[in-house]
């Protein structure tokens, strides 16, 4: 049905016809005892070091929302292209859709000029991106891989900013694992040093940080290949049923039992034709 | 590049229109079209992104423009533009969907995906407007 009220075609990229509604609405509930649901947000502890052979990023794979764990097996760390992988921190939907559009535009990158993306046009383009919202996308990133100028790791911020170090965390859980990484980092580790690391690190952060939990996830990237482990250490604190809580029949007993029948007479009978030519 | 250039938009910058109020034939407010006027809606962007998100795509022309005839001379901005407004005037009339073909391989936004691509797609509107009236509205005649 057409509208005459409608004199353009509408602008496509985000619509803000909303945030009035929305700021009115919040208003409102406040009176009351209920509250807008709060976006699912990865409360995380996400690391990652540079060592000797490549790069090794890990993750914890709690999310949260508000003061409820929402996803037990969360998976933190995102694929961007066959050299480099990016953990993210944030708000959950926005660090998916980010490293989603990153990913997508460095295939297309590839695809043209026939190379395999460098770390840098990765971290320039989530930069870009990122500003241009002024910090709106919630997402902080810690991107890593190996190209052929090296290893490299980066972190990206909500609001635009980069750093390039050997090694990170980020997410709420941040500071445990900086305290094992400042601790124990040594320049060109061996990979299996370098995991542990990574794994201890990230430990830390879900036995200190009430948003980090459940498994840790690794991944390291090398110049072969990738090796995604995940899980790469499974919580030792899983839950258990003690036993089956499914009735068996017969456990509760009929005292009585009473047998009324329903007696029905035809009083209009109607026929309709299917059409199933 | 999104953020650089930022001395030549200071040269040549782009005044920031506000919400404003929605001006009809005869410079006053439009009731049947737009509805009731309220100063404090159209004084302040209800959120903060949206004046910048509105003129994005004109500042970051500006600012490559400005750029492009700081380093090559005037020329190339010129020519730049006349392509532009050439390849902008293919498309169907208003209330059909245009693909806008020639315009973005020129601006290059063929290669890239960005939320424009995916949010709002303007293919995907669950309204339409009635075809007489966007192509009075277009040409000006309302």
């Amino acid at each position: 049905m057409a509208l005459s009220n409608v004199v353009e075609t509408p602008a496509s990229g985000f619509n803000f016809e909303n945030v009035s509604r929305n700021v009115a609405l919040e208003g409102l509930l406040e009176g009351g005892h209920t509250k807008a649901p709060k976006p699912m947000k990865t409360g995380t502890t996400i690391a990652g070091i540079v060592c000797k052979d490549g790069v090794v990023l890990g993750a914890d794979t709690r999310a949260t929302s508000g003061e409820v764990v929402a996803d037990k097996m969360c998976a933190k760390i995102h694929y961007i292209s066959p050299n480099m992988y990016c953990c993210g921190a944030g708000t959950a939907a926005d660090t998916e859709k980010t490293t989603d559009l990153l990913s997508s535009n460095l295939t297309i990158f590839s695809m043209n000029s026939g190379r395999n993306p460098r770390v840098v046009m990765a971290v320039n383009i989530l930069q870009d991106m990122l500003f241009r919202y002024r910090g709106q996308i919630g997402a902080s990133l810690i991107l890593g891989g190996v190209d052929c100028t090296g290893n490299h790791l980066y972190t990206v911020g909500p609001y635009g900013s980069i750093d390039n170090v050997p090694y990170l965390a980020m997410g709420s859980g941040d500071l445990a694992a900086l305290g094992i990484l400042e601790d124990r980092f040594k320049p060109n580790m061996e990979l299996e040093e370098a995991k542990q690391l990574v794994r201890d690190a990230i430990h830390s952060g879900i036995m200190s940080d009430l948003g980090s939990g459940n498994n840790i996830d690794i991944c390291v990237i090398t110049k072969q290949g990738v090796d995604y482990i995940r899980p790469y250490q499974e919580s030792e604190y899983k839950d258990k049923r003690q036993r089956r809580y499914k009735y068996r029949p017969g456990t509760t007993s009929i005292l009585t039992e009473k047998i009324v029948p329903l007696e029905l007479e035809v009083v209009q009978e109607t026929v309709q034709r299917m059409d199933t030519a | 590049m999104n953020t650089r250039g930022l001395r030549s938009q200071l040269k040549d910058s782009v005044p920031v229109t506000g919400m404003g109020p929605q001006v009809g034939a005869y410079g006053v407010q439009d009731t049947l079209r737009s509805g009731f006027s309220s100063v404090k809606n159209e004084l302040l962007p209800s959120h903060a992104l949206e004046l910048s998100e509105k003129n994005f795509q004109l500042n970051q022309d500006k600012i490559n423009f400005s750029n492009l005839r700081n380093i090559q001379g005037l020329h190339a901005p010129l020519k730049l533009q006349m392509e532009y407004r050439a390849a902008r005037q293919i498309q169907r009339l208003p209330f059909l969907q245009s693909s806008h073909l020639a315009l973005d391989t020129l601006k290059g936004n063929d290669e890239s995906i960005s939320f424009e691509d995916i949010l709002n797609d303007p293919a995907q509107s669950e309204m339409m407007g009635e075809p007489h009236v966007m192509v009075e509205y277009k040409l000006g005649m309302m």
